[in-house]
């Protein structure tokens, strides 16, 4: 639904006054009180707004933190030492950001399942869909160099791995190696420009947020059903109904980061990198943080030389491989239904999906040998096979059910086998006639 | 535009075209010094040699000194490391290259080409993995030599890959004898 003529009407001398000659408060009305939704959203649509509290709160904590941080190699450690034991609320403080990175990734993680579910990303959302993936590499590259910041063991040789991904670039991968560190190792000159780029990125996420949130609004919200708002009777006003429902998800998420951030503040992190940054010893078993596992895993599945590709640059090109899969997802799946509610082939492998996503995460925290090699190179042939082969294939052969004419029958349809109860009628808009 | 506009080079195009070219000139000017600063800087680059006292070491025994922020080993091999390196069918080596700094770029990989002449005990090498940079354990592995504990890469008695992710011979930095007993690395 694109942009409607604004039912915006300035009552306040203020308002008249800033409405002829920056029209903000007209912008915030038209965006986020009269702006149409489908009436049929589910919580799955909560997390664009819990993703936006999280980027906030990321960057409040952050900016705090940067207060008392010192990136010196010499000083870092115990700068971040200081932090959770001097500075006062200082510890809340860093548990609040780390536990937070976590959280800002199962968020991002939910919202790019919800949207290969339900085809959010077909036409004509392509765009908006790529914005979200920058976003999304963006807060990896944020994530990561926020982890080196502490100068423990596995933010050094996490470091030194990641980096280390470079070098597998044919003729110019050391010279670009030596470039991101600036010198021949990690050391001082890596930890003072991680820490810049580390303030700088949350930024340009915010930023491309702003472009995700503006294409949306021209393209407007996908649903569960996927068909396209046909009328007003499809939709309801943001406010009070997406405003009060997008709260409410904010309120149970932050319920259960509170409880990280409280009773398990370093159950996500590692305990190597509470021992301080030793360059000439390697920890036993390195692993990044949770939220790279799976493209970790993957990257470790590459044993083998394909013809002029050796291992090392096969397991870099995959696991980035891995990544611009999800750019190209607008064009690979060929199906003309978006919804997986009305996919049924599609909906099973989008399970296994899952399933593999997690199994490959799972592989990625465990040592690479034995078994868990081979485990990893098959949960790898099927990730790749289900962007390069399942999505193309099954959108040509698979026979859809029958969609509903629109949002309100659907609606209308859903609730025609529920009990009888005329007093939920008020507790359920979406479902009034 | 008239058609008169059309014709000969004037004036105009001249102040178009160096306009262009100064616009494409200074942009580039502007933006070779934000990417060269971030190249290794001077004081990275000073700390190029190290000198090692190594009369310490007996067969069987090795040190660590940090170059360039590496470590480099100075291993004093044993009788077997030696045979067990020199052992070695060239056909065998996934990295067939010396990857010796003091040797041409193509020279293979035998016992030999991994040490200096006359000084054949000895292994200096740049103790990274050359998979993604981690720092292997001495004296482990199926070989001998190196292993890796982060994707499993497996070295011999000479340094030299021959199992797992990690694609060259470990590598040999610029190094020679200054004496019996002392080495200059770099």
């Amino acid at each position: 639904m694109s942009e409607g003529h604004s039912t915006y009407t300035p009552k306040t001398g203020i308002e008249r006054w800033f409405d002829a000659r920056m029209p903000s408060p007209r912008l915030i009305h038209d965006s986020f009180v009269s702006y149409p939704v489908p009436r049929n959203l589910n919580y799955m649509w909560t997390f664009g707004g819990i993703l936006s509290i999280m980027l906030a709160s990321q960057i409040l904590t952050g900016i705090v933190l940067a207060m008392h941080y010192t990136s010196d190699t010499n000083l870092a450690f115990d700068s971040v030492e200081k932090i959770m034991r001097d500075v006062n609320s200082g510890w809340l403080l860093r548990y609040m950001h780390a536990n937070g990175a976590s959280f800002f990734f199962i968020a991002v993680y939910l919202h790019i399942f919800r949207g290969l579910f339900y085809g959010s990303y077909k036409a004509p959302r392509e765009l908006l869909w790529i914005l979200g993936c920058i976003i999304y590499l963006l807060m990896m590259a944020t994530g990561f160099m926020g982890y080196v910041l502490p100068w423990g063991q596995m933010s050094f040789w996490g470091a030194t791995v990641i980096t280390g991904f470079f070098s597998a670039i044919p003729l110019v991968g050391n010279w670009i190696q030596q470039l991101l560190l600036g010198g021949f190792a990690v050391d001082d000159p890596t930890l003072n420009r991680f820490f810049a780029l580390h303030y700088l990125l949350p930024f340009m996420i915010a930023g491309v947020v702003v472009l995700h949130i503006w294409a949306l609004h021209v393209v407007g919200q996908s649903n569960p059903t996927g068909i396209e708002v046909k009328s007003k009777t499809d939709t309801v006003a943001f406010t009070p109904y997406a405003t009060i429902k997008d709260a409410f998800g904010m309120i149970v998420f932050l319920f259960v980061f509170a409880y990280f951030v409280f009773y398990l503040p370093n159950y996500l992190g590692h305990a190597d990198n509470y021992i301080v940054a030793n360059p000439l010893k390697t920890p036993a078993h390195i692993v990044p943080e949770w939220y790279f596992l799976p493209f970790y895993a993957i990257l470790r599945a590459i044993t083998f030389n394909v013809g002029p590709i050796n291992s090392k640059l096969g397991g870099v090109l995959c696991m980035f491989g891995a990544i611009v899969m999800l750019f190209l997802v607008p064009w690979l799946d060929t199906s003309k239904v978006r919804s997986a509610v009305y996919r049924p082939w599609y909906k099973l492998f989008f399970w296994l999906f899952v399933a593999d996503a997690v199994l490959l995460g799972w592989l990625g925290s465990q040592p690479a040998e034995g078994s868990y090699v081979f485990m990893a190179q098959m949960a790898t042939l099927f990730y790749f096979a289900f962007f390069l082969i399942i999505l193309p294939v099954l959108g040509l052969i698979e026979t859809p059910r029958r969609l509903p004419n629109s949002i309100t029958e659907s609606v209308l349809e859903k609730n025609k086998g529920g009990s009888g109860h005329p007093a939920g009628a008020t507790a359920a808009p979406q479902t009034k006639g | 535009m008239s058609a008169t506009d059309i014709h000969d080079p004037n004036r105009r195009d001249f102040l178009y075209v160096a306009t262009g070219m100064a616009a494409v000139v200074g942009a580039g000017a502007v933006a070779w010094p934000f990417i060269d600063q971030m190249r290794p800087d001077a004081s990275t680059l000073a700390l190029a040699s190290v000198e090692v006292d190594v009369a310490s070491l007996q067969p069987g025994s090795s040190l660590i000194v940090k170059w360039r922020g590496k470590p480099v080993v100075v291993r004093n091999r044993t009788e077997k490391e030696m045979k067990d390196g020199e052992a070695v069918n060239l056909a065998d080596l996934k990295d067939p290259i010396a990857r010796n700094a003091n040797l041409p770029s193509d020279a293979p990989a035998t016992d030999a080409n991994r040490t200096t002449p006359g000084k054949e005990a000895w292994m200096v090498m740049v103790q990274v993995c050359t998979h993604l940079g981690c720092i292997p354990l001495g004296q482990e592995g199926d070989f001998g030599g190196w292993f890796c504990p982060c994707h499993g890469s497996q070295y011999d008695t000479a340094g030299r890959i021959r199992k797992g992710p990690a694609p060259e011979n470990m590598a040999i930095p610029v190094f020679k004898f200054i004496s019996d007993t002392k080495i200059l690395i770099g």
